[in-house]
């Protein structure tokens, strides 16, 4: 007869077997079986969040940097509801995380018992899919599944529940056998024809674009090596969502920037005036869109995507390719070499006029802000940060907000997988949990969570976390002590009525900084800013970067609400924009 | 003309709307039908009606009728959605008047009337195959089998009628001939 396990020791066999290798957690009452059980595994290592929801991002940072899915351990009630924005935010960036709860023992399920509360109700439209076992038998078949479909297809965030009884209850456990047929959820059936059609369409377009996002990285390291090679031998411009950023050089002559709201001017009026737009792996957000009844309007639309239900949904395309983006890039490529031959050597005269439109865009230096000897200009410490930080294999995320913007402005990526930013949810306080899971993932690297004062309060307490794992991640405060990005709206469209965009009564981050037991550094004149980040480099702890900048600098250019790509908002170094500024403002 | 305040983009034109009928095979199993609806209610679907029971016991599969409008696009977006949800087999759509597809709908009709207010009830009701179900001194019970514009039309006229309740199953579809769809 073979042994029996508790559902607590199902659990972990379950994530030794997918290859697991830390989780990121919070005990509590209804998981206190699975957490007793946690000495007996020692390949699996966990880690102590201060709060679920840093859990949950720190998964997802984790996740985002190494390609493999984020786990992680929540006690039932509050420790479930705790991490839905984790949960929602892995969601609508599609990341892969299988976040296990405990629930209260199925006799108490629906008595109102102490700390319950109906976790796969809540979380049922922010995950692919969710579980609350109530037999222990099906415990392991479910953890597997729930890998499964967190990883397949689009990836996402999954949710088991499992009762506290349950947690204790025998079973025999059986290991997963490879299956051979998927969820049936992934569709990677794009038939050649489709592809050949791409190419006589690439062959024909005098002014094509590639538009590329979230699901190149997400399709895997070799996603991004067969794009390169595609660009390359194309002859294409490409731009890139705020997700694709890294998946193509940031400082290749062929890349124009990102675009969308606040993309370049070269991206977007690129994107209006084409006539072949490949769209891969991105979603047609309202960010980038713009106005959608006047989105490149001249255009054929391609548009690769491994989820079906992301084609026509905000607009309509003309070629859909359902199918993962490595796949099909890389059949792209062996039907060009094969087939057009010509096509690769005569191509780039055939669009020589679109790029040289396009240097037109370009000289425009959409992205040059007036620098100043006295303050500290945002845009100037991420250059400064980029240009110190940019020989080593660096690893970004950020908050959300302005210093969101101009770090994907100004901060060119050159890999996948070294930018991670809560772009769909937009979630303030995102960042710094997401560096404890980048460093924990790559330990001997640097990470710099670039953040806003305000957003990174939010989730602080992480910073307690970094020091008890000696994890020397770098949070680089933009610190303009306004919600900035609300502030700027508020300037822009709601006649500078800065309502509670201040915050007062900031802490002293440098203070701060040393009550957690690690470093705080403040730049306040940028003369001294490149020693400052320097020292912050080299410091092997945690350390919190006050860096004091222009308290009132907007982010452009901008793409002002209910506006097409080709009218946007530049910043005040633009004479066009002089014009229309006072009048321009309030038209936004 | 005010100025949108906005940082959101304004609403597009609106398309067309047509009715739609989604059938959906899904796993029989728990939650399953608020996946579906909470489907359609987060990302603001329309539903007119919902038919739901198991319809094979062995391998545990229900099967859901929605009576849905939505533009074209809205339709398709509907149909790929549900094809993600795990538990769902296959989707099927239908639209409104299609003439390879029955639609039928049951209802059950209470009329409180004199006996020939009640006989012309069912002589009103002659082509929906009125079945009388219970019959009372005062009242009868009734069901009839049509399409829902008719029993919505039928709800109207009966009203004069002594008609005081009804029950409605919601819309179930079928496709006429040999064909299953796959």
């Amino acid at each position: 007869m073979s042994k029996l396990y508790t559902g607590a020791e199902i659990v972990f066999k379950c994530m030794e077997d997918q290859k697991v290798e830390f989780i990121f957690g919070y005990p509590g009452g209804a998981v206190l079986p699975i957490y007793d059980e946690l000495k007996n595994h020692e390949s699996i290592k966990h880690i102590l969040a201060r709060h679920e929801q840093g859990a949950g991002h720190a998964a997802e940072g984790y996740a985002r940097s190494c390609g493999k899915a984020g786990v992680v351990l929540v006690t039932s009630g509050p420790g479930a509801t705790n991490v839905v924005t984790a949960l929602t935010d892995a969601y609508m960036d599609s990341i892969p995380l299988v976040c296990i709860s405990g629930q209260v023992p199925t006799h108490l399920i629906g008595t109102d018992a102490f700390q319950e509360c109906d976790t796969t109700g809540i979380t049922r439209p922010c995950t692919k899919h969710n579980w609350l076992v109530k037999d222990v038998k099906d415990l392991a078949k479910t953890i597997h599944k729930a890998f499964e479909v967190a990883t397949t297809g689009r990836p996402g965030p999954v949710l088991v529940d499992i009762p506290k009884d349950i947690q204790f209850q025998k079973t025999k456990y059986t290991n997963i056998k490879k299956q051979k047929k998927l969820n049936g959820k992934t569709n990677n059936k794009f038939s050649q024809k489709d592809i050949e059609k791409l190419v006589e369409m690439m062959g024909k377009a005098k002014q094509p674009i590639f538009y590329t996002g979230g699901g190149v990285i997400n399709s895997g390291p070799k996603a991004s090596e067969h794009l390169r090679e595609l660009v390359s031998i194309t002859g294409f411009p490409i731009t890139s969502t705020l997700q694709g950023l890294g998946s193509f050089p940031g400082d290749d002559i062929q890349f124009l920037g990102m675009l969308g709201m606040h993309g370049t001017y070269e991206a977007n009026n690129a994107m209006h005036d084409c006539d072949l737009m490949i769209n891969i792996g991105a979603r047609f957000d309202d960010r980038i869109t713009g106005k959608i009844d006047e989105f490149s309007p001249k255009s054929k639309k391609v548009h690769i995507d491994i989820d079906p239900s992301s084609i026509n949904k905000n607009v309509k395309v003309d070629l859909p390719i359902v199918g993962d983006v490595s796949d099909v890039i890389s059949s792209l490529i062996k039907t060009i070499k094969k087939n057009k031959l010509n096509f690769i050597k005569s191509n780039k005269e055939n669009i020589s006029k679109w790029w040289e439109q396009i240097a037109k865009w370009r000289s425009v230096n959409s992205l040059s802000f007036i620098n100043s000897d006295k303050t500290i200009k945002p845009q100037y410490a991420i250059q400064r940060l980029y240009e110190l930080t940019k020989n080593k294999d660096t690893f970004i995320t950020t908050e959300v907000g302005q210093h969101q913007m101009w770090a994907a402005q100004h901060y060119k990526f050159n890999k996948p997988n070294r930018w991670m930013t809560s772009g769909g949810l937009g979630t303030m306080g995102y960042g710094l949990p997401a560096a404890v899971g980048v460093q924990i993932a790559h330990p001997n690297k640097l990470v710099v969570d670039i953040a806003g004062e305000a957003s990174v309060l939010m989730t602080m307490q992480e910073m307690s976390t970094a020091v008890q794992y000696n994890l020397p991640i770098k949070i680089f405060i933009l610190n303009n002590e306004y919600m900035g990005m609300v502030r700027q709206w508020q300037e822009l469209l709601h006649e500078k009525n800065y309502s509670e965009s201040y915050t007062a009564a900031l802490p002293d981050f440098v203070k701060l900084a040393e009550a957690y037991g690690c470093v705080g550094i403040r730049a306040k004149t940028p003369d001294e800013l490149d020693q400052k980040i320097q020292e912050m480099i080299n410091v092997k702890k945690p350390v919190i970067f006050d860096c004091l900048v222009d308290k009132e600098e907007n982010c452009f250019p901008m793409i002002p609400s209910g506006k097409p790509h080709n009218q946007m908002l530049l910043g005040p170094n633009d004479q066009k924009e002089n014009k229309i500024t006072g009048k321009g403002k309030t038209l936004v | 003309m005010t100025k949108s305040k906005s940082a959101y983009s304004d609403p597009g034109k609106k398309g067309k709307l047509d009715t739609h009928i989604i059938v959906v095979w899904v796993d029989n199993e728990a939650g399953v039908l608020a996946r579906v609806v909470g489907l359609f209610s987060g990302r603001g679907y329309n539903i007119e009606s919902l038919a739901v029971a198991e319809v094979d016991l062995k391998k545990g599969i229900s099967r859901i009728t929605i009576v849905t409008t939505g533009t074209p696009q809205v339709i398709e977006q509907i149909k790929l959605q549900l094809g993600k949800l795990v538990p769902v087999h296959k989707v099927a759509n239908f639209m409104r008047g299609d003439k390879k597809i029955i639609f039928k709908e049951m209802a059950l009709l209470k009329i409180v009337a004199d006996s020939s207010k009640r006989n012309k009830v069912i002589k009103i009701c002659k082509k929906f195959n009125p079945v009388v179900l219970d019959k009372t001194q005062k009242s009868v019970v009734l069901q009839i089998t049509a399409l829902r514009r008719e029993i919505d039309m039928m709800m109207g006229d009966l009203k004069k009628f002594g008609l005081v309740s009804v029950s409605r199953t919601g819309a179930v579809a079928m496709t006429r001939g040999s064909e299953v769809f796959k």
